[in-house]
C-alpha cells in the first residue's frame, strides 16, 4: 500500500508541505537516503594572468581570435576553474584515453570498397577549379602582434 | 435512384425524404426506419436497401472515427502507433501530414531548423505503399523522426545550429539516419541545438534558442504567477535544457514519435529532463558515431529520446552495432531485445551516491530522488548508498578534456572544402582566420582557445594529461561500485527543473555548462550507459526528472529497471492548450490536424 501512495504522491506531482515532511516518514533512517554534501564547496584557485604573448600565440594556433576583452576573461576563468585538478593526487596512474582501452581496435582489410564521388565533394566548396579545391597562396604567415589590428594589439 | 439519407456527417448530398408509406407505395409492413431508406425501382416499386457488408458506417462515421484515432495517433508511443499502422488504423501519409501540421502550428518553440515536407512526404507514400502490400519493413516504417541538426542528412541542410555550416549539404547519411531510413522511418526534418552541441540551455545556436513546450502547458500556466492580464503578453517561457533542446522539444509536443540527439556530457539526458521525456545515452561504443559532426571523440554518443522506455528500446535495437566505417564501435554481436515486464525487484541492488547531492540541488529534487529510493526500498530491492569520491572533480575534468577534444576537432573548419569561406585572399592563413572569426560564435571560440592553452607544451602534462589521469579514477570508481554488487546507480539528472530563458542567460555558457552538466557527464566520462526517466512535476508544474546509471552494455538491465520505475510513477501527460488554441486556427485553412 505505501509504495501506491508513494505513486500518487508521484503522479499529482506535489511535494508534501514542508513543515510534516519527513523524509523517514516513521521508519528507522535505513542510511541510503542522500545526505547533505559530505564536502564543502571547493576552494577556488588563485587566477594566474595570461600574458599577451601567450594569448598571440594561441590566436595564431587556433586561428581564431578572442574578439575583446570578454574572450581573455573567459579565457582565465576557464583556467582558473581547471587549476582545481591540481587538488587531486594522481601519482601512480596512467592516463586514459578511451574507454574502450582494454578491447581491440577493429581494423579493415586494406580494399578500396567506395570512392568515385568528386563530384559530391567539390559541390560542397565555394571555389573550385576543374577537380581542385582553390585556396589563397600558403607559405604566407600570419601578421605578426604589432602588425595586426586585432583586440589583442591594442591590449598590449 | 438512390435516397440516401444518412447520418448528419455523411458527405452524401442531401435529399428531401420520401413521402409517408401511403404515398409511395412502400409495403405496411415494412417498419418505419427502412421507409426512408428504400431504393426505388425503375417500375414505380421498392425494395428495401440491401444490407452493406463490413461495419455498415458511413463514410461520414467512418472518417471522423479515422481523424479521431489520428488526432490521439499524435500521443500514442512508438509501439501503439507502429501498430496501427500495421492494422491499418491510420496510414503513413496521414500520419505524416499530422505532424507536419502540427510542426507548423508549433513554430514558436523553434524545436526544427529545417523541416523536410517533401521528401518526409515521399518516405510516406513509400510506407503506405509497403503497408499495403503487406511488407513492411519493420516496427519503425512509417514512423515520423525528427533527427538533430550535427547528424550528416544526405540532401539536407545539416548546420549544426552555426555560421561555418549554413547552407552544407551533407553529400552522405550518418550511419544512426541511414539505419533508421533503411527500416522505412519518415524524416521530418532536423531539429535545432546548441551551437555545434555545446551548451546546456539549447540556447546559443544560431536560429535561436528553442523553448520548452511545458511553458505552453496547462500545469506549468495554473503554477506560474499571472504576470499580467493581458492574453498578448507572452508567458515567462523555459528553456528546454541542451544541447538536444529542439529533439527532446520536438518528441514532447508530439511532432514526431522519437528523435536523435548526441550525448557528450549529458546533452540529451539534460533536455530530457526538462522536457519529460525518456532520454538514453547508449554504453559509448555501442552506437556508430559516423556522420555525427564530433564534438569530443572519446566521449560522444549518439542519443535517444522517446516518449516511453519501450520505444526507448526499440530505437536501439535498430541503431546498435558494429559499423565498419567507425572503428570505435565494438564488434559484439548486438541482439536487439524485447524488455521484460519486471514484477520482482527484489534481487536488484541500487546504488545511491552520495556525491550527486550536489551543492545547489533543490530541495525538491532531492525529495523526489529520496521517494524514488523509497520505492525501490519497498518494492523488496536492496538500496545502498555508495561513494564516487572523484565526483566533484569529474565537471574539472571534462572541461579540460572536451575544450581539448574541441579545439582539434573544429580544426577541419578552414572554409576550403565545405561551409562558410571568408572572402579574404591574402594568405590560406589568414583566410583560415577570417573564416573561422566570422563562422563561430563566442562560446565555440572560447572552448577553442582554452583547449589549445591545455595543449600548450608547457601545458600539456599539467592539465590534459592530468585531466586523463583523473578521468581513469572517474571511471574507476565506478568500477568499483559495480564490482561490489550494485546493479544500477540512482541519481538525480539536473540541480532544478527548468528554469526561465531571462534568467537562464544571466550567465554565460561555460558557467551554465559546468552547473548544468554536474550530474550528468560523469557517465560520459566513464563510457556507462545512462537514461532520463521522467519521474514528477515540480512545484512549477515543470517536469523532473531521474537518472539511472548501469554497467558498460548492460542496457537491458538498465532499460528493465528504468521501465519498471516509469510504470510506477505514471508521470502526467502534458497538456497543451496553447498548441489547441493555434491549431484550431490553422485547421480552419489547412483541414488537417487538430491536437487534443
Amino acid at each position: 500500500m505505501r509504495v501506491l501512495s508513494l505513486g500518487r504522491w508521484l503522479r499529482a506531482g506535489r511535494v508534501p508541505p514542508r513543515g510534516r515532511v519527513r523524509l523517514n516518514s516513521g521508519h528507522r533512517h535505513s542510511g541510503h537516503r542522500p545526505q547533505a554534501p559530505p564536502q564543502g564547496p571547493a576552494q577556488v584557485p588563485p587566477r594566474q594572468k595570461v600574458s599577451v604573448e601567450v594569448l598571440d600565440h594561441l590566436e595564431h594556433l587556433a586561428l581564431v581570435d578572442f574578439r575583446d576583452s570578454e574572450g581573455v576573461e573567459r579565457l582565465q576563468k576557464a583556467i582558473q576553474f581547471a587549476d582545481q585538478l591540481h587538488e587531486v593526487n594522481t601519482d601512480g596512474v596512467e592516463p586514459m584515453d578511451s574507454v574502450l582501452e582494454d578491447r581491440c581496435l577493429y581494423l579493415r582489410e586494406d580494399d578500396v570498397t567506395e570512392g568515385n564521388c568528386t563530384k559530391e565533394l567539390l559541390e560542397n566548396a565555394r571555389e573550385t577549379v576543374e577537380e581542385y579545391f582553390v585556396a589563397p597562396p600558403g607559405n604566407i604567415p600570419l601578421l605578426k602582434l604589432e602588425e595586426q589590428n586585432t583586440y589583442l594589439q591594442g591590449s598590449k | 435512384m438512390r435516397i440516401a439519407i444518412g447520418p448528419s456527417g455523411s458527405r452524401a448530398p442531401q435529399r428531401s425524404a420520401p413521402a409517408p408509406p401511403a404515398a409511395n407505395g412502400l409495403p405496411p409492413s415494412w417498419p418505419p426506419c427502412q421507409w426512408r431508406r428504400a431504393v426505388l425501382r425503375q417500375d414505380g416499386g421498392a425494395r428495401p436497401p440491401r444490407r452493406r457488408k463490413g461495419r455498415g458506417l458511413s463514410a461520414g462515421v467512418r472518417w471522423r472515427r479515422r481523424r479521431r484515432a489520428g488526432r490521439t495517433m499524435l500521443r500514442a508511443s512508438l509501439r501503439q502507433v507502429s501498430a496501427a499502422l500495421k492494422e491499418g488504423r491510420v496510414t503513413p501519409t496521414e500520419l505524416c501530414q499530422r505532424c507536419l501540421a502540427l510542426i507548423k502550428s508549433t513554430k514558436f518553440l523553434n524545436a526544427y531548423i529545417t523541416v523536410t515536407e517533401e521528401t518526409a512526404l515521399k518516405q510516406a507514400e513509400e510506407s503506405e505503399e509497403r503497408y499495403k502490400r503487406g511488407q513492411p519493413l519493420g516496427i519503425l516504417d512509417g514512423i515520423p523522426i525528427a533527427v538533430k541538426d550535427n547528424f550528416n542528412t544526405a540532401g539536407i541542410e545539416t548546420t549544426c545550429a552555426s555560421n561555418m555550416l549554413k547552407g552544407y549539404i551533407s553529400p552522405y547519411n550518418a550511419t544512426v539516419v541511414q539505419k533508421l531510413l533503411d527500416q522505412g522511418a519518415v524524416l521530418l526534418g532536423k531539429t535545432n541545438l546548441d551551437e555545434f552541441a555545446m551548451g546546456s540551455g539549447s540556447t546559443d545556436g544560431v536560429f535561436g534558442p528553442v523553448r520548452n513546450p511545458w511553458s505552453y502547458s496547462k500545469q506549468y500556466k495554473e503554477k506560474s504567477i499571472p504576470k499580467s492580464h493581458s492574453e498578448d503578453k507572452e508567458p515567462d517561457w523555459v528553456i528546454s535544457g541542451g544541447s538536444s533542446g529542439g529533439s527532446a522539444a520536438a518528441v514532447s509536443s508530439f511532432t514526431c514519435f522519437a528523435a536523435l540527439g548526441s550525448d557528450t556530457g549529458g546533452s540529451t539526458r539534460n533536455p530530457a529532463a526538462h522536457c519529460g521525456v525518456v532520454g538514453l545515452k547508449p554504453t559509448y561504443g555501442l552506437i556508430s558515431r559516423h556522420g555525427l559532426i564530433p564534438l569530443v571523440n572519446s566521449m560522444d554518443v549518439p542519443g535517444i529520446l522517446t516518449r516511453c522506455v519501450d520505444d526507448a528500446a526499440v530505437l536501439l535495437g535498430s541503431l546498435a552495432g558494429h559499423d565498419p566505417k567507425d572503428s570505435t564501435t565494438i564488434q559484439d554481436d548486438f541482439k536487439p531485445f524485447e524488455l521484460p515486464n519486471l514484477t520482482d525487484v527484489s534481487k536488484l541492488s541500487i546504488g545511491i551516491p552520495k556525491e550527486y547531492h550536489a551543492p545547489g540541488l533543490s530541495s525538491e529534487i532531492l525529495a523526489f530522488w529520496s521517494k524514488a529510493a523509497d520505492l525501490f526500498k519497498n518494492a523488496g530491492a536492496k538500496v545502498v548508498e555508495v561513494s564516487l569520491p572523484h565526483t566533484r572533480y569529474s565537471i574539472v575534468c571534462y572541461h579540460v578534456l572536451c575544450t581539448a577534444e574541441v579545439a582539434s576537432n573544429m580544426a577541419r573548419f578552414d572554409g576550403l572544402e565545405y561551409g562558410h569561406r571568408s572572402d579574404v585572399k591574402d594568405s590560406t592563413e589568414s583566410m583560415y582566420a577570417a573564416t573561422r572569426r566570422e563562422g563561430f560564435n563566442d562560446v565555440v571560440r572560447g572552448r577553442i582557445l582554452s583547449g589549445n592553452y591545455f595543449l600548450l607544451k608547457q601545458n600539456y602534462e599539467k592539465y590534459f594529461v592530468k585531466a586523463q589521469k583523473v578521468r581513469r579514477l572517474i571511471a574507476s570508481d565506478f568500477g568499483k561500485v559495480f564490482r561490489s554488487g550494485v546493479d544500477i546507480l540512482l541519481t538525480p539528472t539536473t540541480l532544478s527543473d527548468a528554469a526561465p530563458y531571462t534568467e537562464f542567460i544571466q550567465e554565460d555558457n561555460r558557467t551554465r555548462s559546468a552547473q548544468d552538466d554536474i550530474l550528468t557527464q560523469a557517465a560520459n566520462m566513464a563510457g556507462l550507459p545512462a537514461i532520463n526517466v521522467p519521474t514528477a512535476l515540480s512545484e512549477r508544474g515543470l517536469p523532473v526528472g531521474l537518472q539511472f546509471i548501469g554497467r558498460s552494455f548492460q542496457e537491458k538491465q538498465l532499460l528493465t529497471v528504468a521501465k519498471w520505475f516509469e510504470k510506477q510513477v505514471q508521470f502526467p501527460v502534458i497538456q497543451l492548450e496553447e498548441v489547441k488554441r493555434h491549431d484550431s486556427g490553422v485547421f480552419q485553412q489547412q483541414k488537417s490536424a487538430s491536437f487534443s
